[in-house]
């Protein structure tokens, strides 16, 4: 069995290096933004002409695996609400079951590629949009923020006026109180989480990029516990995710290996970077990136549909290359202001 | 067309999971040990001195 697993890894060099080097920038990407590397890989998959099946149960393994890994540094941080995350499994992974099932549903019809393609088209250009404009406008209250180091006290962050609504509206029993003080209904924690677990399971993506803003503004949970508590029950979620692809043979661990490792090294780079540049700075080209794997899918798709094999072409080379020109920034930048940092010192030591 | 499922036992599959998280587990401890061993020489390296950089 142990010759089968290490079998299934042994893919050709040059795909073993393309999957290090995506998950490395994705890892990156990941690392700096606390959100967005992931929902990059199942498209890219379905670009290179894996099944459905196969590019979404892939992309939920790696985000499994790359959840892990994120969950033991936020762990050391004190940010994971286990009350919290307890409760959005159950209803995490019965939306995911629900979205796999649509997902092999739709591809028993031959429809799946096309109709995740358009999900994604929507989903990205729409969320990309979000953050562009968030980030022309100078308000910096959609995205993560990365200076939660757990020191500050939580019940000192604000809660959202909506989430505060929310709270006081559905006061259906049994309530819960949450770290941060946060009183809430069960069935509010539970319909955030099934919603955004049919997302998941039908995309094969965290769904970090949903939950969290979900987790904030209909919750009312402050962002540094939002970003910690996802991540451990994407542990979950994910892992029985994969799982149950897995018994469907839609895990490949010849992609799953590979990019795993390249995004373990890319998240060190990416988080250890938010501490030297502002991630304010980089959003622009984050939601440049989003819009640009938009088009990219929607390129992509239309070439499939055309037949034509350019078109695709056209199509990964874009979403690919908005990947690694965000993460060149990213690493440009830090190093840029490093040097400077450094060039300053000596000046004032000199 | 294919229903909601219960996940049942399958010791291969289990494997498989269980693969991508020991392989999660052993990169995070890992990179973290390389990180102490050559982190700080490669910063040195990559921007010319010391940096405070984690």
């Amino acid at each position: 069995m142990l010759g089968s697993v290490i079998g299934a890894v042994s893919g050709s060099p040059e795909t073993v290096a393309l999957f290090v080097g995506f998950g490395l920038v994705v890892g990156l990407l990941f690392g700096f933004f606390g959100m967005g590397g992931s929902f990059l890989v199942t498209p890219a998959l379905l670009m290179l002409g894996y099944p459905a099946s196969v590019a979404v149960g892939s992309g939920m393994a790696f985000v499994f695996g790359t959840a892990v890994i994120a969950t033991l540094k936020h762990h050391d941080l004190g940010q994971v609400d286990y009350k919290l995350g307890a409760i959005m499994i159950a209803g995490t992974t019965i939306g995911i079951e629900v979205g796999r099932a649509s997902v092999f549903y739709l591809e028993s019809l031959g429809l799946a590629g096309g109709v995740i393609s358009v999900v994604y088209v929507f989903l990205l250009g729409g969320i990309g949009l979000m953050v562009t404009r968030d980030a022309l406008s100078g308000d910096s209250d959609g995205g993560i923020d990365h200076d939660a180091d757990g020191d500050e006290d939580l019940s000192e962050y604000d809660i959202p006026e909506i989430a505060t609504r929310i709270q006081e509206t559905v006061r259906i029993p049994p309530m819960v109180t949450l770290r941060g003080d946060v009183r809430v209904s069960v069935w509010v924690i539970t319909a955030v989480a099934f919603s955004t677990g049919v997302l998941s399971g039908f995309l094969g993506v965290g769904g970090g990029f949903i939950r969290m803003p979900a987790m904030i503004y209909a919750i009312g949970v402050p962002a540094p516990v939002a970003v910690g508590t996802d991540l451990f029950e994407i542990v979950f979620s994910g892992g029985i995710g994969s799982y149950l692809y897995g018994q469907s043979g839609g895990v490949d661990l010849s992609i799953v290996a590979p990019l795993l490792f390249g995004s373990a090294l890319g998240a060190r780079i990416g988080s250890a970077a938010t501490a030297v540049v502002d991630a304010d700075d980089i959003k622009v080209y984050f939601g440049g990136m989003l819009l640009a794997g938009s088009v990219a899918v929607g390129v992509g798709e239309v070439g499939s549909y055309l037949g034509n094999e350019l078109l695709e072409t056209v199509g990964l080379f874009l979403v690919i290359g908005a990947a690694v020109a965000v993460a060149g920034a990213i690493v440009f930048s830090t190093l840029r202001t490093l040097r400077s940092t450094r060039g300053r010192v000596t000046a004032t030591t000199d | 067309m294919p229903g909601l499922e219960v996940p049942t036992w399958d010791p291969e599959t289990a494997m498989l999971i269980g693969a991508i998280l020991l392989e999660a587990i052993v990169l995070y401890v890992g990179y973290a040990g390389l990180e102490r061993l050559v982190g700080r020489r490669l910063m040195e390296f990559l921007v010319g001195g010391d940096s405070d950089a984690r």
